[in-house]
C-alpha cells in the first residue's frame, strides 16, 4: 500500500470515529453532570454499571472510537509540532492505540463485570 | 495623519535583518508604491519584484506588518499601524534577496498536483457544451480566479510543517480542474493530491481563505478533494 | 531556512480554532491513559476504586477534572464544525460554530460546575 493510501485511509478512520465520538461525548457528558452530584463514591457508580449490558456496550464503543481515533491526531501533532518522523511516529501511534484499546476495555470490563 | 512614514524592510537573504527608512506620505498610497519610493529615491540596490500593478499577475506579494498580502493593492491606510510598516519577504519561500523569494516550489507543487489542463478534443473536433449553472462547472469557477501570487502557500503552517505539502494554491487549482468535464486526467489527479504531501494534510486552520486577496476559498476546493477521494483509492496496492 | 509564519499572521478565528481543537485534543490524548487506569481499579474491589476517589478529591484535582470537562466539550464542537466544513457544501469557514464551540463548552462547564458543588 502506498503512503498517500495510508494517510487517505486514517484521514477517513479519523473522520468516522469523529462522528461515533461525538454521539459518545454527548451521552458521557450528560452522565457525568448527572453521576458528580453530591461528590463520586465507587460504590455509587459501580451500582449504576455494574452487570448493565447498556453502558458495557456504550463505553466499548466509546473506548473503539478512542482508540481509532487519538493516534491519528497525536502522530499528526508528534510530526508537525516535535519533528517526529517514520519509525517513531509508527511507534507512538501504535503506544496510543494500544494503550488505549488495553487500558480502556480493562476500565470498562472492571466497572460492568467485575 | 503622519507626514512620514517608518518602514522597516528586510535586506539580505536568510541571513540578513530589517533597515529602516522614512518614506513621505501620500495620498492613496499603496505598499508597493512605498517600496518603489526606497528603491528609486533612498537606495537603488533593494530588490522586490512586480510587473502588473493592478492586481492581475501576481508577482508583488509580500509581508506586511506580519501578514501576506498584494503589495499594489494594498493601501498604506489600511495596513499601517501608527505610522509604522514592516516588510518583509513571503513566507515557507527560500530568500533570493531583500523582498524577492524563490517562487520554483510554488510553481513546481502546481504541476506536482497535475494543475496542466489536458483535454481529448482537437481543434478539428466541435466546441464541448459546458452548462454554466450545472454543480462542477460552478465549484470550477468559485477558484478559477487565482492569480498565483503566493500569498495563501506563503500563510499556511502545514507548509512550514510539512516541506512536501502542495499547498492551497496547488490543491485549488487541482479542484477546478477536477471539476472540469473536458479534462481527461482525473485518476492520475486524485492521486497526485492523495496523502501527505496531498489534501488529506490540511487542518482547516483557514488562513488561504482568510488572506486570498481575491476572496477565493482554497479550503473549499480541499475539502471538495478529501470528499472525492473518500471513494477513490489514492493508487497503489 | 525560510521565513514561518509569527502569531500576527495566525491571529484569525479559524487559526484559534485550529489551535482549540489540537491543544485540547492532545491534553484528552494525555488524559485519557490516566482515566482508564483509575477506572480499571474496580477489578480489584470497590474499596480500590474509592482509594482513588478519596485521593482524587482536592481542590486541584477537582479543577482539572472540570478543565477536562470543558476541553472534551470543546474538542467535541471544534470537530463537528470540521465535519460540517468536509462534508457538507462549503458555506465558508463557519465561523458561528467557532463562537458555538466556546459557548457550549462554558455552557457545560457552568453545568458541571454547578453538579460537583451541589
Amino acid at each position: 500500500m502506498t503512503h498517500a493510501e495510508t494517510k487517505r485511509q486514517l484521514w477517513y478512520v479519523q473522520r468516522i470515529s469523529a462522528m461515533v465520538l461525538a454521539c459518545c461525548v454527548v451521552a458521557h457528558l450528560a452522565i457525568m453532570i448527572y453521576a458528580v452530584r453530591g461528590g463520586l463514591s465507587g460504590a455509587e457508580i459501580l451500582a449504576r454499571t455494574q452487570g448493565s449490558w447498556l453502558f458495557g456496550a456504550f463505553y466499548a464503543v466509546f473506548v473503539l472510537g478512542c482508540a481509532a481515533h487519538v493516534p491519528i491526531g497525536v502522530t499528526n501533532i508528534a510530526e508537525e509540532w516535535f519533528g517526529v518522523r517514520g519509525f517513531k511516529s509508527t511507534l507512538i501511534a501504535q503506544l496510543f492505540t494500544w494503550g488505549i484499546l488495553i487500558l480502556g476495555l480493562r476500565a470498562v470490563w472492571g466497572v460492568i463485570a467485575s | 495623519m503622519t507626514k512620514t512614514l517608518a518602514v522597516s524592510v528586510w535586506r539580505g537573504k536568510e541571513e540578513g535583518g530589517f533597515v529602516s527608512y522614512e518614506v513621505p506620505r501620500r495620498d492613496n498610497q499603496t505598499v508597493l508604491d512605498v517600496i518603489t519610493h526606497i528603491q528609486r529615491n533612498v537606495d537603488h540596490t533593494l530588490a522586490y519584484r512586480f510587473a502588473c500593478r493592478v492586481g492581475m499577475c501576481g508577482s508583488c506579494a509580500m509581508t506586511v506588518n506580519g501578514k501576506a498580502r498584494w503589495t499594489c493593492r494594498t493601501h498604506v491606510s489600511q495596513v499601517a499601524e501608527n505610522g509604522k510598516l514592516e516588510l518583509a519577504p513571503l513566507a515557507n519561500l527560500p530568500i533570493v534577496k531583500d523582498l524577492v523569494t524563490d517562487m520554483r516550489d510554488f510553481f513546481d507543487k502546481w504541476a506536482r498536483g497535475l494543475g496542466q489542463f489536458k483535454g481529448s478534443r482537437t481543434r478539428k473536433d466541435e466546441f464541448e457544451k459546458v452548462r454554466p449553472d450545472s454543480k462542477a462547472r460552478m465549484a470550477a469557477d468559485a477558484g478559477i480566479e487565482c492569480i498565483g501570487c503566493g500569498v495563501c502557500y506563503a500563510s499556511c503552517d502545514v507548509v512550514s510543517w510539512r516541506p512536501d505539502y502542495l499547498g492551497p494554491a496547488a490543491l485549488n487549482r487541482a479542484w477546478t480542474l477536477v471539476n472540469d468535464q473536458r479534462d481527461t486526467q482525473l485518476v492520475e489527479r486524485m492521486k497526485a493530491v492523495a496523502g501527505d504531501a496531498g489534501c488529506h494534510s490540511c487542518h482547516t486552520q483557514g488562513s488561504c481563505t482568510e488572506r486570498c486577496p481575491k476572496q477565493l476559498a482554497p479550503t473549499a476546493g480541499i475539502a471538495g478533494l478529501k470528499r472525492q477521494l473518500m471513494t477513490t483509492p489514492a493508487g497503489g496496492k | 531556512m525560510k521565513r514561518t509564519n509569527d502569531s500576527r499572521a495566525r491571529n484569525h478565528a479559524a487559526y484559534w480554532a485550529f489551535l482549540m481543537h489540537r491543544v485540547s485534543g492532545l491534553a484528552l490524548a494525555l488524559f485519557l491513559p490516566v482515566h482508564f487506569w483509575a477506572l480499571g481499579q474496580a477489578i480489584k474491589g470497590t474499596a480500590a476504586l474509592d482509594g482513588f476517589l478519596q485521593f482524587a478529591d482536592q481542590p486541584l484535582f477537582k479543577f482539572a477534572e472540570w478543565g477536562l470537562v470543558v476541553l472534551l466539550s470543546l474538542h467535541m464542537m471544534c470537530g463537528v464544525r470540521l465535519l460540517l466544513i468536509e462534508f457538507r457544501p462549503w458555506t465558508g469557514l463557519r465561523k458561528n460554530w467557532i463562537t458555538g464551540a466556546v459557548g457550549f463548552s462554558l455552557a457545560t462547564g457552568m453545568a458541571f460546575g454547578l453538579a460537583l458543588i451541589r
